[in-house]
């Protein structure tokens, strides 16, 4: 590699004060980010956060309303065609024809994007081998289940060796096996091939697994650092315990800003393991359990936009899961 | 699997090798969607054959709307495959086609393309039948009929995509089309002769596009001794017939991929 298309490279992604307006709806209002090369990307964020539109314009799907960003060093505006030629995408919702078998969708998106015909066959065994479909690749796709539909899409998006992978949710709905797999599968990805991946959760362990991610709410960002140095930033601990007389111990513990949880009682203080003796010591209320947690990425986006991802719910995880399938937009 | 055998693509700048290619595959695909339904084959037959058959011998005039049925038929099936657009939106395939590197055109082209051939070739099928309607076969008559099914089922097909663009609805989409195709097909005098019609029906029956496509095709099944279409007693020749057919084709296409272009 030349050292010219290195330094064109160093950062895959560059946006500078992206904006996006429907109507009077701002949908992102000024985000700025770099993404190096290699580096797999989060966006987190609840609904309407604005990371589908973001990845839209990166995309050149949607017109930026103002501001710039490159993807492989060429412009989203000016030169879509040079950005469409390096980047893959797989979208929050599904894009396959239902009527095609797997084979034929892969072979679809290998002309639409010219793929060198004597490469198109050797490369589909490689990624239907991956996402583990080669079996399947005469079957229909309407005989697929969500899953599988899934990894196809993940395969497509890679057919033509994007040098950018977008994923927009890419494990929304899927049961925790499914989604442990296609985690794998963005694992192997970066091993195996020079990509970088930029991609939108809503799962919080999912985003443990990026290199940096980007917290967003109502269109900004509004921290990005690695999940470690984020959680760092939050500093506290939190502690959580349960009492004979919980009344008792929230009055007394008013000054911790102290709240009812998951029927027991949580705060949070710096340093969590000094605290303990002085809470047994001091607490007048017989306490019948404690816990101490590091700061998980919960708290960090509860501490950066003041409300809990499931947006200020206390759903169990399955239903969360659930919900958000059945109120996924198109 | 080691990181060696890792196929690279790299994709090629935009060619137009590339375009063709797109245009053969969105065409493709097309076919091989309308050959897995084979119901939809059959059931698209049912309302020719009804008006050839049943209207045709109660008005003893089979052979003489067996053309006017030949562009019904063209026109429905063209129409239904632009519909496919509109589905495509539903369920989200038409965004993997709108990313790919290739232009609008490549697609909208390729779309036409796949509406004209699937509804020439159910053409086909009322070509076959066409002793039945006591039409006899000649090759020039064939080649002729089937140009024709070409040319019209092309021209309503970029109707069709060029209404497909604006509308994102099925159900708005069928409605549409068929408050515009049906008074078309009834104007345009594929079931009666326009030679003796009332003024405000001959007026209307002359702005109807339609008129153009089934009047050549009526004088190539019934042979020389048909009187064609006038304007204002001059007879309209059908080479200029076929040229309007073919220009407005063009246009719609046109217009087609303009707004194909434009939306995000
Ligand atoms: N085409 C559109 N027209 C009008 N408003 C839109 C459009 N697309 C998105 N929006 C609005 O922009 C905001 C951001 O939407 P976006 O889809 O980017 O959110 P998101 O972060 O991807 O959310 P989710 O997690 O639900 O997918 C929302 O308020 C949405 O209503
Ligand atoms: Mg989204």
């Amino acid at each position: 590699m030349c050292l010219q298309s290195l330094y064109v490279y160093s950062h895959m992604i560059e946006v500078n004060d992206l904006r996006k307006a429907f109507g009077d709806v701002e949908a992102v209002r000024g985000v700025s980010f770099s993404v190096a090369a290699g580096e797999v990307f989060g966006f987190l964020g609840p609904n309407g956060a604005g990371k589908t539109t973001t990845i839209n314009m990166l995309c050149t799907l949607a017109k930026p309303t103002s501001g710039s960003a490159t993807v492989a060093g060429h412009d989203v505006a000016s030169e879509r065609d040079d950005v469409r030629r390096h980047i893959g995408l797989v979208f929050q919702d599904p894009t396959l024809d239902g009527h095609l078998t797997a084979g034929q969708n892969l072979k679809l998106h290998a002309e639409l994007y010219g793929v060198p015909s004597e490469l198109v066959a050797p490369r589909m065994e490689q990624v239907l081998t991956m996402v583990g479909l080669m079996d399947r690749r005469g079957h229909e796709v309407k005989t697929f289940s969500g899953g599988m539909r899934r990894r196809l899409e993940i395969a497509r998006g890679l057919m033509h060796s994007p040098r950018v992978l977008f994923l927009d949710e890419p494990t929304i709905g899927l049961d925790p096996q499914t989604r442990s797999s296609i985690w794998r599968y963005i694992h192997e990805l970066r091993e195996r091939e020079e990509i970088t991946i930029f991609m939108t959760t809503h799962y919080m362990d999912e985003a443990e697994f990026c290199d940096r991610i980007a917290i967003m709410d109502q269109g900004q960002i509004v921290a990005l650092d690695t999940p470690a140095a984020l959680k760092a930033q939050v500093g506290a601990d939190r502690i959580k315990i349960e009492t004979e007389d919980d009344d008792a111990a929230l009055e007394a513990l008013h000054p911790y800003d102290a709240k009812r949880s998951e029927g027991g009682i949580a705060f949070y203080v710096p340093e969590g393991a000094q605290f303990v003796p002085r809470l047994f010591a001091e607490l007048e209320v017989p306490i019948t359990s404690v816990s101490v947690s590091r700061p998980s990425l919960d708290d960090v986006f509860m501490s950066f936009t003041g409300k809990t991802i499931r947006d200020a719910e206390s759903a169990p995880d399955g239903n969360r899961m659930i919900m958000r399938a059945m109120t996924g937009r198109r | 699997m080691s990181t060696l055998d890792v196929v690279r693509v790299i994709v090629p700048e935009r060619s137009y090798r590339n375009e063709l290619r797109a245009i053969k595959i969105v065409w493709l695909r097309e076919l091989i969607r309308t050959r897995k339904d084979r119901l939809g084959m059959v059931t698209s037959l049912v309302q020719p054959l009804l008006f050839l058959f049943v209207l045709g011998s109660g008005l003893g005039s089979t052979t003489f709307i067996y053309p006017g049925i030949l562009c019904m038929s063209v026109m429905f099936t063209a129409i239904f495959s632009a519909a496919t657009i509109v589905w495509d939106r539903e369920f989200g395939f038409l965004r993997e086609m709108m990313v790919a590197p290739v232009r609008r055109s490549s697609i909208v082209i390729g779309k036409c393309l796949g509406g004209a051939t699937v509804a020439s070739l159910q053409g086909v099928i009322l070509i076959v039948l066409a002793p039945l309607a006591d039409v006899s076969y000649s090759v020039p008559l064939v080649l002729g009929i089937f140009g024709l099914m070409l040319l019209l089922s092309f021209a309503m097909t970029a109707f069709g995509v060029m209404l497909a663009v604006r509308i994102k609805q099925m159900q708005s989409f069928m409605r549409l089309t068929q408050m515009l195709i049906m008074p078309m097909f009834f104007i345009s005098g594929a079931l009666f002769p326009v030679t003796e019609l009332p003024g405000w029906l001959a007026f209307l029956n002359r702005l109807d596009p339609i008129t153009y496509a089934v009047d050549p095709m009526r004088r190539l099944v019934l042979g020389g001794d048909t009187p064609g279409v006038t304007w204002f007693g001059w007879p309209v020749p059908a080479g200029l017939e076929v040229l309007m057919i073919a220009v407005l084709g063009l246009i719609m296409l046109a217009i087609a991929v303009w707004e194909f272009s434009d939306t995000e």
